[in-house]
């Protein structure tokens, strides 16, 4: 396997203006994105994870600049694709092709498939003209589309179907870089196992990488080489997949797995429950930005912030965390200040309160 | 007597439009022991949000129950009269649905909301309703519920507002809730809280939960029987280790086989082939014949829910004398996709 870097994210910072109060300043910023840094190398598939409202396709989209990111670098095959000019950006495109969560809204309801998949061949400049519908023909056949389904329009597909035009639109292009944003979340289980197949083969017979965007953990470890876990605009945890799904070091990726459905009855593991709801991005808590749901927080974590760094020497480049005390929790050195078992009396500190002052009451 | 709370047999719903008759729900028969909970799993399309609403009798033109009868607690409710029918929801039949900010009210704070069904079912005036409403928000673990009695629900986070629904859906202490994708909506930290309360709340208040859901996962947590619905039939009812470990219908066993894991590693998904069918093209046999693997000529014949020796419940020839194909195991990957 190449272990070429195909795309390098350095430092990229995403913040969205909010305008109010006196004509119309800017009052604040929404931190999506919040100094995040990472690489893609060839023929990898890299997956972002994280609950909503923690950045992950903001992330796609700046890359993308759909979104002109507010700070940072990105580097695509060596060139820095934030200095592009809009034109260069857009010969820059036809490298990386972008999948959305909804294939109905991505899709122009006006436009048959042909038109759809000449049209980004035509704006990439892709082959002569005359063998553009040709081509159209076999991509349709690549992603398990019938031949005689081209001059269709999008409502006369299934969402499963639909989704492979959205594939079959990026592949027009010949893309290596491929963000697919929550592409199959939008899809029915039997479904989503159809177009995952086709995903994997695409990319074993084109040799291309994606850049995949998710909240489905279940999907994320089918598919994924390794994984990104994202916390209110911050990477909190990233290395290869066996190594996040086996021994995840960060508390956030503790919860987040262990607060997933497993689909057997027999397995009753243990769950970790977090207190209240992600807090806002507009003013996101100070040092790590997990501290309010944390159970190990201390004094440390409310004003420093932790270092993304692999803590484990056997780890070296494979796996990074950030947090102060990964390695006590694992070595039983650091104990959660609470516990949290029975989620309705302990939401949050207040809650705490109220159960106490219950408990004082009954004892009475 | 029957130890069921809610019996519903051969029940269908029809949508009529333009002249046609698009069968939702098409004769679904199960039932919800007391204090358990049914889980009814399937995928978009296959009627479980339909039969919901039909024993809620909350179906509107052009849809009709059109067969089938429900029984709650004894009591036949597709014939009963409307203001009867406004005495059973939310009092003794409650529902919470998928998005809830769609289902509160804007421009009512959480207490008017609430304070709403108190009036309506108990007769309660505004400072009881108001002492009851507080004491919901706590129960479903809200935090400073005197504060948030007054507030609206955009105030509020996704998950919080979930909790004001459940407040609602409970205020009464119902015997039966419908949960039609509660946490759907919601992110997997959020929903663990959820699915959590619910299942506290109900040892609490002992009520029977009909949990509406299209992911497995959900259903292996929560459930302890299973409906399994496609194209409006239900295709195979067990309890639920068994419904995991032996599963029986082919349909069953394709979700299964389907899904992506993220505590086991698998090498590959064989997924369902094909779409689910339109309802203009249905067909009449085995509604999944057309995408099965091991579809034969009998299936061309729409085989009956029958019960096999464990009480598991399957509708599929293969568990038949009448079988004409040859002997199948339905957990032959090969065979599949």
């Amino acid at each position: 396997m190449t272990k070429n870097t195909l795309l390098e994210v350095e430092g990229l910072k995403q913040y969205f203006p909010i305008k109010g109060g006196f004509l119309g300043r800017t009052v604040n910023h929404v931190k999506a994105v919040d100094d995040i840094s990472f690489h893609i190398n060839e023929g990898e598939t890299v997956s972002v994870v994280g609950e909503s409202g923690c950045g992950k396709s903001t992330t796609g989209r700046a890359i993308l600049r759909l979104d002109e990111p507010t700070e940072g670098k990105v580097t695509f095959q060596g060139t820095d694709v934030l200095a592009l000019s809009k034109s260069e950006m857009r010969k820059m495109r036809s490298d990386m092709q972008i999948i959305f969560q909804d294939p109905y809204a991505s899709l122009n309801p006006r436009k048959t498939v042909k038109m759809t998949l000449i049209e980004a061949m035509t704006i990439q400049n892709i082959g002569e003209p005359k063998e553009r519908e040709q081509r159209a023909l076999e991509i349709m056949e690549t992603v398990g589309l019938q031949k005689h389904q081209i001059d269709r329009f999008p409502h006369e597909f299934s969402g499963g179907q639909r989704q492979r035009i959205g594939i079959a639109r990026a592949l027009a292009v010949n893309p290596k870089l491929i963000i697919a944003d929550e592409a199959v979340s939008a899809l029915d289980v039997s479904i989503q196992a159809q177009v995952l197949n086709l995903l994997q083969r695409l990319q074993r017979e084109m040799g291309l990488t994606y850049l995949f965007i998710a909240h489905d953990l279940g999907v994320v470890r089918h598919i994924s080489d390794r994984i990104i876990v994202m916390y209110l605009g911050k990477i909190v945890e990233m290395g290869d997949t066996k190594s996040i799904f086996d021994n995840p070091q960060h508390p956030y990726t503790k919860a987040l797995l262990s607060a997933i459905p497993v689909p057997d009855p027999k397995n009753k593991s243990e769950r970790i429950f977090l207190r209240g709801d992600v807090p806002s991005p507009i003013d996101p808590p100070s040092g790590c930005r997990f501290h309010t749901r944390c159970p190990f927080a201390t004094d440390k974590c409310r004003t420093e912030i932790p270092v993304l760094e692999h803590k484990d020497e056997t780890y070296a480049g494979q796996h990074d965390v950030a947090c102060h005390y990964a390695i006590d929790i694992q070595e039983g050195r650091h104990k959660p200040t609470h516990e949290m078992k029975n989620v309705r009396k302990v939401l949050d500190e207040e809650g705490q309160d109220i159960a106490e002052t219950k408990e004082e009451l009954n004892q009475r | 007597m029957s130890d069921n709370i809610l019996d519903v047999n051969d029940l269908k719903t029809s949508f009529f439009v333009e002249g046609n008759e698009i069968k939702a729900v098409d004769g679904v028969t199960f039932n919800v022991p007391k204090g358990k909970t049914l889980g009814i799993v399937g995928e978009s399309g296959s009627g479980k949000s339909i039969t919901a609403l039909s024993i809620l009798k909350l179906i509107e033109d052009p849809g009709k129950i059109v067969g089938g009868s429900i029984s709650f607690k004894g009591e036949e409710l597709t014939t009963a009269k409307e203001s009867r029918m406004r005495q059973i929801r939310g009092n003794e039949i409650s529902m919470i649905f998928q998005e809830p900010m769609t289902s509160l009210n804007p421009v009512y704070t959480v207490g008017q909301q609430l304070r709403e069904s108190f009036k309506i079912h108990q007769g309660l005036g505004k400072k009881e309703g108001t002492k009851r409403s507080i004491e919901m928000l706590e129960l479903v673990g809200i935090p400073s519920p005197d504060k948030r009695v007054d507030q609206y629900p955009y105030e509020l986070s996704g998950g919080m507002r979930q909790r004001v629904m459940i407040a609602i859906a409970l205020a009464c202490k119902p015997e039966l809730l419908i949960a039609d994708e509660p946490t759907t909506a919601l992110d997997v930290t959020i929903q663990a809280q959820i699915l959590e309360l619910i299942k506290e709340l109900q040892e609490e208040i002992g009520m029977s939960v009909v949990m509406i859901t299209h992911d497995l996962g959900v259903v292996a947590e929560t459930c302890d029987y299973v409906a399994v619905m496609y194209c409006g039939k239900v295709v195979e009812f067990a309890d639920v280790e068994s419904l995991f470990e032996n599963p029986r219908h082919p349909y069953t066993v394709g979700l299964l086989n389907s899904l992506p894991r993220h505590d086991i590693d698998q090498d590959e998904l064989i997924p369902i082939k094909g779409n689910v069918p339109a309802p203009d093209e249905m067909p009449s046999g085995c509604r999944f014949a057309p995408r099965c693997p091991f579809a034969s000529d009998i299936c061309a014949t729409l085989p009956d829910l029958e019960t096999q020796e464990d009480g598991n419940d399957v509708r599929c020839w293969i568990y038949t004398d009448e079988w004409d194909g040859e002997e199948v195991n339905v957990y032959d990957k090969e065979h599949s996709s």
